[in-house]
This record gives structure tokens, sequence and C-alpha cells, in this order.
């Protein structure tokens, strides 16, 4: 590869390069990124569902959904404008525990995660269960803010984060990859950031 | 059949590529603009950005995202504008080190979202705070090259006057364009221009705009850094814009 004539770099710190994606640098902060503008959702019209293609198969108020297993995940996250958080505490009901509950097992090999501002984003069903995502209702032990994607969001922490839908309220199983949002806008299918998955074709 | 330059989506697979700074210009005191020559380009869509990729020596690598400033043309050039941020990595490498001659990785255009064509059609309320005016500059040339009959309404917000990128050509363009009114703010010196708004982007700007155009935007486009993207895009909710017509970038992020 070429190098770049001058150019040095701020070396992460030890113990943080290894954790690093390749491309990505690590922020304090916790930035945020929509399409559009923070929906802001109330708890007495909050729903969530579960769909076999186009037929639902379980569905959940605020209310019920918080009596569901909660479990606690803390996790790197890696976003792909470049940055990457660590150790961010989430709690939530695992993907696993959500289609225990409704009484199935996965029905196909993909999923679209659809969310209240019209967003949608495609994942892998295996990248969703055996203890790998949740519907997360809790950041830092306190409800998420808007801006942030409550009152729930998808949480896929080893894929970048443009899968963990913000203000999510489905998921729906289908036959087929069907691309979501970001996807059809040129957006890789997976997005595993160790691959540097970013865009379709990577 | 070749692309039209200025509509050129983002392509199927992003390759890196080599581009050649063609000329650095100072455009505020803590503004660059870069003028980047690829080997191989396609054109891009107005509203998109790049990634750059540098490389040291021992092959560790950072990368960023840069909205191109300049409209989409035949030229064959884009023009990347670099925000200096005084603890950042790559800002103050481009600030101190980069010169005319020098190749940067680069790979794009990218972002299929917050892009406006002509034939997406108006009117267009842009809303831009600090140096969130890149891509919605690039709009705007483009407009007017493109079809300057669509109606176009900025409203920007800056610190200070002397922060305000490309601070002539916007108010030339107001005053020469029929089609295009700037209602433009500073939030920390008192305005030294006539016209120009002193004070944060508040529901009045908002509405003066709004008021300027002969319909309904059809499309919003605000963007900057978080907190002021929330306010626009609250304010803009709060004016009555749909939901779904209001498109948002946000930087830092």
């Amino acid at each position: 590869m070429a190098t770049t004539r001058g150019f040095s770099g701020k070396r992460p710190a030890d113990g943080v390069g290894e954790r690093l994606p390749p491309g990505q640098y690590l922020t304090e902060d916790f930035p945020i990124l929509s399409a559009g503008p923070v929906p802001r959702v109330a708890l007495e019209n909050w729903r969530f569902t579960v769909k076999d293609g186009v037929r639902p198969v379980a569905s959940w108020n605020w209310e019920a959904f918080n009596l569901l297993p909660k479990t606690k995940l803390t996790r790197d996250i890696h976003c792909v404008t470049k940055w990457s958080k660590f150790n961010t505490a989430w709690s939530g009901v695992m993907i696993d525990d959500i289609l225990a509950e409704a009484g199935i097992e996965a029905p196909s090999d993909f999923v679209l995660a659809h969310s209240y501002d019209g967003y949608s984003t495609n994942v892998p069903t295996e990248d969703l269960i055996v203890g790998k995502a949740m519907i997360a209702t809790a950041y830092e032990g306190n409800p998420i803010i808007p801006e942030h994607g409550g009152p729930a969001r998808l949480l896929v922490p080893h894929l970048y984060f443009w899968k963990s839908a913000k203000w999510v309220n489905g998921l729906q199983f289908t036959r087929r990859d069907e691309a979501g949002f970001w996807e059809l806008r040129g957006y890789h299918m997976r997005g595993d950031p160790w691959r540097e998955q970013r865009f379709s074709g990577d | 059949m070749s692309i039209d330059p200025e509509i050129a989506p983002q392509p199927k697979r992003l390759v890196w590529q080599e581009a050649t700074v063609v000329a650095i210009t100072i455009a505020t005191p803590r503004v660059k603009i870069f003028r980047l020559r690829p080997v191989a380009w396609q054109g891009f869509t107005a509203g998109q950005h790049v990634d750059l990729r540098l490389t040291a020596p021992d092959g560790y690598q950072a990368e960023r995202s840069y909205s191109i400033g300049s409209a989409p043309d035949r030229s064959g050039e884009i023009d990347l504008v670099i925000d200096l941020i005084d603890d950042g990595e790559v800002s103050p490498f481009f600030h101190a080190v980069v010169e005319i001659g020098d190749t940067i990785e680069m790979r794009g255009p990218i972002g299929g979202h917050f892009i406006w064509r002509a034939e997406d059609g108006g009117p267009l309320l842009l809303v831009a705070g600090g140096s969130g005016l890149v891509p919605l500059m690039s709009m705007l040339r483009y407009r007017s090259d493109a079809a300057p009959d669509i109606p176009a309404a900025l409203v920007l917000s800056a610190r200070r006057e002397g922060e305000m990128i490309w601070r002539e050509e916007l108010l030339s363009r107001d005053r020469d364009e029929a089609g295009f009114h700037l209602f433009a703010t500073v939030t920390r010196d008192v305005p030294a221009t006539p016209g120009i708004h002193h004070g944060r982007v508040n529901a009045g700007l908002i509405a003066s705009a709004l008021a300027r155009l002969p319909a309904p935007p059809k499309t919003i486009f605000i963007c900057g850094a978080t907190p002021f993207v929330d306010a626009a895009a609250d304010l803009a909710l709060a004016a009555g814009i749909p939901f779904e017509r209001i498109r948002t970038e946000r930087y830092g992020g």
C-alpha cells in the first residue's frame, strides 16, 4: 500500500488498537446518526411485533415487553462513519428470549428490523440469535433517550452500528435477504466491521 | 453509455484510488479547501462525500469521511473542505503538512440519501450549521447551473462572519439569483454585514425562510453538529414540515 507523505498518525494507547477494527478510531463521546428528525414515541403507544413474512406471530405493548426476561450486555460498538466506543452497557431482551416467548424458532435465515421512523435494516438471522443481539431498553442503567433510539433499539454490537436500528418496532423474518434503508443506498448487506464491510462490494 | 457526471450514483463497488491535490485554498482561519483530482472519476451527486485513507510508513492507517463542496461537473476534480480540529488526527495533518502535488488515497462518491438532483425538484430549504454548509453548498451551486428555476432558501448559522465559509459567494448569489435567498446568522459576533442576523437559528428565521419560498419545501436538508441538527429538525417539524421531507446529516459522528 502507498504511504502518505508526512503522515505518522496518532497511535491509539496500548490495549486500544487491537480492539479497533480497520479504519476505526476510538471516541469517548456517543455520537448520534440518523437520516431524519428524532421520532418521539410515547410508551403508551409503543408496540413491538415479530412477523413471519407479512404474518404477525407475536406482539407486545411496553408493559408486557418489560415483563420478558432482561439481560445485560456490555460491548464495544463500531459506527460505519469511523468512530468506535468501548464498553457500552446495555440492558434489554435477547432475541433468543423474544423468539422463545413467541413460541417459535427462527422461521427463515434473514430478518428486516423495522423502526418508527420508517427506517429498516436487514440482518442475517444467525447474527441475531445464540446470545448475539437484543432489543435494548436501557443504556448505562437508564432508559434510552430518543436521540439514541429510545424507547427501544435493536442492538447487534458485532456489526456496524447502523444495523442496530433505533426506535425499533418490529422484526420481520424474510425468505430472501431484502435490503433495508441504508443497504438500498449502497451500504453492505452484512456489515462486519472486522472485515471492513462498509459498502456493497467490500 | 457514459454516466452524467452530475448525477453519478454511488458505484456498485467502491475502489480505493489515488487523488492528487491540485489546489489548496484558505477559506477561513480554521478551514482549508483541498481540490483533488482522482485518477478515475465518474462524477457524483450533490450532497455526497468521499472517504480518505492515510497510511503511515509502518502500515498504520486512518480513515475519515469528507463532504464535497464543489458542484458536480465535468472537471474531474472535487473540493473537500477540512475544518481544523485541534486534537484531531487527520485534519491537523491536512492543515499543516499537505501540499499541492501530494497524493491522497480516496474512494467514493458515497451516499444515497442526503443527495439532491434537479429531477428531485423543489422548493428546497437548506439549513446549515458551521461546516455543515459543505454538502448544501454543492447542492446550491449545482442548482444554479442545472435548475435555477427551482426555488431554494439557505438558513446558515456560523459563529462569526469571518468563519462563514464561502461568505462572499453566498452573499452574491443571494443578490444575483432570483430563486435563491440567504438567511444567515452569527452566534458570537454582532454582524457587520446588513442582512446578516445575530443569534441562533430560531423559529422566526425558519419562518422567514419558508415565507420566501413560493410553496412549502419538497425537501429540507439539515447538516451540522448533532445539537444543531436536532434543534433545526424540531423547528422544521414545529413549522409544519412533514417528518418524511426532512433529511439530516450530522457531523462529529
